[in-house]
């Protein structure tokens, strides 16, 4: 018999009215592993992390949690996890190690371990200054930091954060990443959904890519972007100088011929090895004579993936309600 | 699990609704006295009532059997501070639900009827406080109780299980309708035409007939009379009575009522 994953579902379908949020997903998350769950706005990501958390039902399928049915088996499901859902949800007229310690109390913990749990956990997520300030006076990144922090409270096997760092700046953003990495090279299990492939790629070890409530892909950060072709590099020329003659001189470099925006001066060449083509395109310029205003190598992105995997970007009619 | 939890200690899974409720009653209670609005509804509104009715309607209205208008107004104006708290209980749930907050208690594993009953049991704490402060700032202008310190205590104990039964109900319609402005307003829209066609300014006799047919089977009539014949003395029993058929009623109904809508999607625990 093969080791019991943390998670499993099979052919998950959840509908809401006459939209199918999930037309039949199945997931597999080895116990200590890092699940990313990709996909654009409407996807299906909060559904499926509703399900797992026993808070809606599905309308078929199955889905375990550390080998419970999340339905037969919900209040046993909840001893095993620790949510922290796409809006960070803690009391903002508490103090942020007032939320803590009740969520501890809340889990089950004795007031003793709830308090000791509550430092810790302040101290591991930085926020030791702050624990006395009632949340409300949080920065976004602060609020967030302390909502992952409410979902380890209990010490779950299984922690699930439904986009993390969305709505975050770039700073609050790195300092979460590099929290949420500490987590996960401890080995806790998580799944974690995210629009952002950077996320993915920082974070799990294996991604699904979920649209329209369907798995499309599935696959390391690596493989992901094998498929999409790596990243791209991006050129411009120097006012007054013909697009063409830079593209002309860049074709053969990449995975694909170059495209040329000819009113943004702008050439654009798939490149799968990303700064390794940089000693090449400096070369060709040198040889063709020919000098750029700007230079920048993008790494491949959601869109990306979504273009190259279903044709179509990831912009169309997607706006669903975000809860 | 390897976050340095390995050795925390639980409580069992069962038996956990009283220290749930009482974990969330501290939270309520927290923020009772943290929020703005919420302490204005519980200190100012409350003075305000006492005072606006005494001086704005007291010279006017001339109820019989008392000598004055206070001492028959105060248990009226402590249902009514006590009825529109209650509609602040439906703004709080419905607020818990629209910010995440209920989402986050339905994933844990605690007693499922504690985030309800810890929020009720907050406002019965806080409706003690605001009775209290009613019933001092009405003996400084006159009011007295007339039938003994007994009757007294039964009077305000009554009127606590009034904010009970009221405070469930209006978790129940914050669980219904979900939005915080729309149960705020609903509530108001609750209380207002139940408290002005009650007994609670004015003596019943006053109305048309058609209106007295309502009024004496209001819920309100029925506890405001209660509390008023403790207050003032004479026969009680059978008010009393009546009140707690009525708040027993209310409670049977708005209890489960309200423990079935709150329960996740997800029930039936039947833990492994
Ligand atoms: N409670 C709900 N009622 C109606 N439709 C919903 C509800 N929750 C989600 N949906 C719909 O289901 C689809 C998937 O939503 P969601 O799981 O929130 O996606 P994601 O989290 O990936 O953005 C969307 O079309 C959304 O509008
Ligand atoms: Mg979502």
């Amino acid at each position: 018999m093969t080791e019991q994953p943390a998670i499993e579902t099979l052919g998950l379908v959840k509908r809401f009215g006459a939209t199918t949020a999930l037309s039949g997903v199945d997931l597999r998350v080895p116990a200590g592993a890092v699940l990313g769950l990709l996909g654009p706005n409407g996807a299906g990501k909060t559904t499926a992390v509703r399900i797992l958390t026993t808070l809606i039902r599905p309308d078929g399928g199955h889905a375990r949690v550390t080998g419970l049915d999340v339905v037969r088996q919900a209040g046993a499901v909840r001893r095993a996890i620790g949510l922290s859902g796409q809006f960070a949800a803690v009391d903002g007229y508490l103090t942020g190690r007032e939320n803590l310690v009740m969520i501890g109390r809340l889990s089950g913990l004795r007031r003793v371990a709830a308090k000791r749990r509550a430092a810790d956990l302040l101290e591991l997520f930085d926020l030791t200054d702050r624990a006395g300030r009632t949340v409300r006076t949080y920065s976004g990144g602060m609020r967030r930091r302390l909502d992952v922090a409410a979902a380890l409270v209990a010490a779950p096997a299984v922690l699930v954060l439904d986009e993390p760092t969305t709505g975050l700046d770039p700073r609050a953003r790195l300092g979460l990443w590099r929290l949420l990495g500490e987590l996960t090279a401890r080995g806790t299990t998580v799944l974690l959904t995210t629009q952002y492939l950077e996320e993915a790629d920082r974070l799990a070890d294996q991604i699904v890519v979920l649209d329209r409530g369907q798995v499309i892909a599935t696959g390391t950060a690596e493989q992901l972007k094998n498929r999409v072709g790596g990243g791209r590099l991006e050129l411009r020329t120097r006012p007054g100088d013909d697009p063409a003659l830079l593209a002309a001189a860049m074709t053969g470099l990449g995975s694909a011929t170059p495209t040329v925006d000819a009113d943004a001066g702008l050439v654009v060449v798939p490149v799968a090895d990303g700064p390794g083509v940089l000693p090449d395109v400096a070369a060709r310029l040198a040889a063709a004579g020919l000098r750029v205003s700007d230079l920048a190598l993008r790494r491949p992105s959601l869109d990306d993936v979504f273009l190259a995997l279903t044709g179509r970007p990831t912009t169309t009619p997607f706006v669903g309600s975000s809860r | 699990m390897t976050t340095g939890g390995a050795d925390l200690v639980r409580m069992p899974g069962a038996g956990r609704l009283p220290a749930d409720t009482a974990t969330v009653t501290g939270r309520n209670l927290r923020r009772l006295v943290r929020v703005p609005t919420l302490i204005a509804f519980a200190t100012a509104q409350p003075v305000m009532f006492v005072l606006l009715f005494t001086y704005a309607w007291g010279g006017a209205i001339h109820p019989p059997g008392v000598t004055t208008y206070i001492d028959y107004a105060l248990p009226g104006i402590w249902v009514l501070a006590i009825a529109f708290g209650a509609s602040q209980t439906g703004v709080a749930i419905a607020d818990d639900l629209t910010t995440g907050m209920i989402d986050r208690f339905r994933a844990l594993p605690m007693a499922r009827a504690a985030v309800l009953a810890g929020r009720v049991t907050a406002d019965a704490v806080r409706n003690l406080f605001v009775l209290v402060l009613m019933t001092g700032v009405a003996y400084a202008i006159g009011f007295r109780f007339h039938a003994g310190p007994a009757a007294a205590l039964t009077a305000i104990g009554l009127a606590l299980a009034v904010g009970v039964a009221f405070s469930w109900i209006f978790a129940l319609l914050g669980l219904l309708v979900r939005d915080p402005e729309s149960a705020g307003i609903g509530g108001l829209l609750a209380v207002i035409p139940l408290i002005f066609t009650s007994s609670t300014f004015v003596p019943v006799a006053t109305f048309p007939g058609w209106l007295q047919a309502f009024a004496k089977v209001n819920p309100i009539t029925v506890t405001v009379d209660a509390l008023r014949a403790l207050c003032l003395g004479g026969p009680t029993s059978a008010y009393v009575w009546h009140a707690l058929a009525w708040i027993g009623v209310l409670l049977a109904v708005a209890i489960p009522a309200a423990v079935i809508r709150y329960r996740p999607a997800v029930g039936r625990q039947r833990p492994a």
